[in-house]
């Protein structure tokens, strides 16, 4: 399957504010703790951020979206990645980028 | 994205950039719950709603509306609606609670006013200068807006000489305090919750009460802003055993409320693994957050008591006490 890459994408995400996503260590602990569960998986979304897959991005916006922003996940985070400001952040992008 | 997600977002966006609320209601509604409670106008501590419990009654009501037209063609003129928003106030055309559903959630800031005179604190109030935080629109990644804004209550807040804001609810009390200072250059106002302000002042209490109630959370009180011990120590203070559920504190699990205006499902369904939690500790639950509050009585539809910690803590300190059993009531 191809996948389209947005260039410069982290940098980006990093204008509009904090992003650690690269402190991630992909180990699924927020998935667990996720009211969502599988409809919402970080560390996927933030290694689409890190290899600059915008459109995948795109195709994750209703989960991106639904997020409760209640930081289960980033109680249990072994790496602090700050998620919650993460998915504010990514929220922020698809509204500048539109649909 | 899916389309009426940027929309939604940028209709709330509008109303805080234009009218000052994401959901813009009268002042004269804002306001309705200090009547008659004497609270001076202004003052260097006052009481901040940022109107989040009186916006309630109409959220409901849009987000009713908004599930009936979910799935009709009319969801597809989504823009339109955004376009003619910018020129005309919808909210004030499309919902419009009654009276009763109104006074349910006006009753919190009244009661909140009513503990802290009892308490003897001080305090002052702005009343049409009391505007909504902006949270949904921060939560939702409208961040222009939201800075636009924040340098807006900031002004307001420094206008009237503030140097202390207690706040009733877990939203505005995160944004004044916690996203506020990135926002606004040299902003120092303090800000608490009126939870903390009462936990450390002390609560003067008439008849003890008696029972169990259930403690749910708030996430962005426990998470975000490490309000936890202050609820027990009050629920405490007053003679009521707090009955911890499964997903606790720091631990809390989500009311799914900040799901529920563009995934209804989602939202509910989560909302209902919370009552159950919660009902299997006690049938009586006490709740600190009105997102919490009006979504754990949807999913509750009825099967258990859910009322927001400060009708509790004002039964308490009114003449008469009553026991939690009896004052559990409110089903809806
Ligand atoms: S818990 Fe933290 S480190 Fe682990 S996958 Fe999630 S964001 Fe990455
Ligand atoms: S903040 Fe979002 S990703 Fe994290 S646990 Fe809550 S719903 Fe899941």
């Amino acid at each position: 399957m191809s996948v389209l890459a947005t260039a410069g994408m982290i940098r980006q995400l990093e204008a509009i504010g904090p992003f650690d996503a690269e402190a991630c260590m992909n180990c699924g602990v927020c998935s667990a703790a996720c009211p969502l569960g599988i409809d919402l998986l970080p560390r996927r979304l933030f290694r689409y951020a890190l290899l600059g897959l915008g459109d995948r991005i795109h195709d994750a916006s209703g989960p991106i979206f639904s997020c409760l922003l209640c930081r289960a996940c980033e109680a249990s985070c072994p790496a602090g990645v700050h998620i919650t400001e993460n998915v504010r952040v990514l929220r922020h992008w698809l509204l500048q980028e539109g649909s | 994205m899916p389309l009426p997600v940027r929309d939604v977002v940028g209709i709330l966006a509008d109303n805080l950039r234009l009218r000052g609320s994401v959901l813009p209601i009268p002042a004269r509604r804002a306001t309705a719950w200090a009547r008659d409670l004497g609270i001076p106008r202004g003052g260097e501590t006052v009481l901040y709603t940022g109107q989040m419990y009186q916006l309630i009654p109409y959220i409901e009501r849009l987000v009713r509306l908004e599930q009936r037209l979910g799935d009709s063609p009319l969801a597809r003129f989504s823009g339109v609606a955004r376009r003619a928003n910018r020129l005309v106030n919808g909210v004030a055309f499309v919902a419009r609670p009654g009276a009763s559903e109104r006074a349910e959630y006006d009753r919190v800031p009244a009661n909140v006013a009513r503990l802290l005179q009892k308490a003897g604190v001080a305090f002052g109030y702005l009343y049409e200068d009391d505007l909504y935080s902006g949270a949904l629109a921060h939560d939702l990644g409208a961040d222009e807006a939201v800075a636009a804004h924040a340098r807006r209550v900031v002004g307001i807040l420094r206008k009237h000489g503030v140097r202390e804001v207690i706040t009733i609810d877990p939203h505005t009390t995160t944004m004044l305090r916690t996203v506020y200072p990135k926002l606004v250059e040299g902003y120092d106002v303090r800000v608490r919750s009126y939870l903390e302000v009462l936990a450390e002042c002390g609560l003067p209490v008439g008849v003890p009460l008696s029972g169990t109630v259930a403690i749910h959370d708030s996430c962005v009180y426990a998470r975000y802003e490490g309000i936890v011990d202050e609820p027990r120590r009050l629920l405490g203070s007053v003679g009521l055993t707090v009955a911890e559920p499964e997903n606790a504190g720091q631990w809390t699990w989500c009311c799914g409320g900040p799901a529920e205006s563009l995934f209804p499902t989602t939202a509910a369904a989560i909302a209902g693994k919370r009552v159950e939690q919660l009902r299997a500790v006690a049938p009586d639950c006490v709740t600190m957050c009105p997102i919490c509050l009006v979504n754990l009585r949807k999913a509750a539809n009825g099967t258990m008591r859910l009322r927001d910690i400060s009708d509790h803590l004002l039964d308490a300190v009114a003449e008469r006490g009553v026991s939690a059993a009896h004052v559990g009531g409110q089903t809806q």
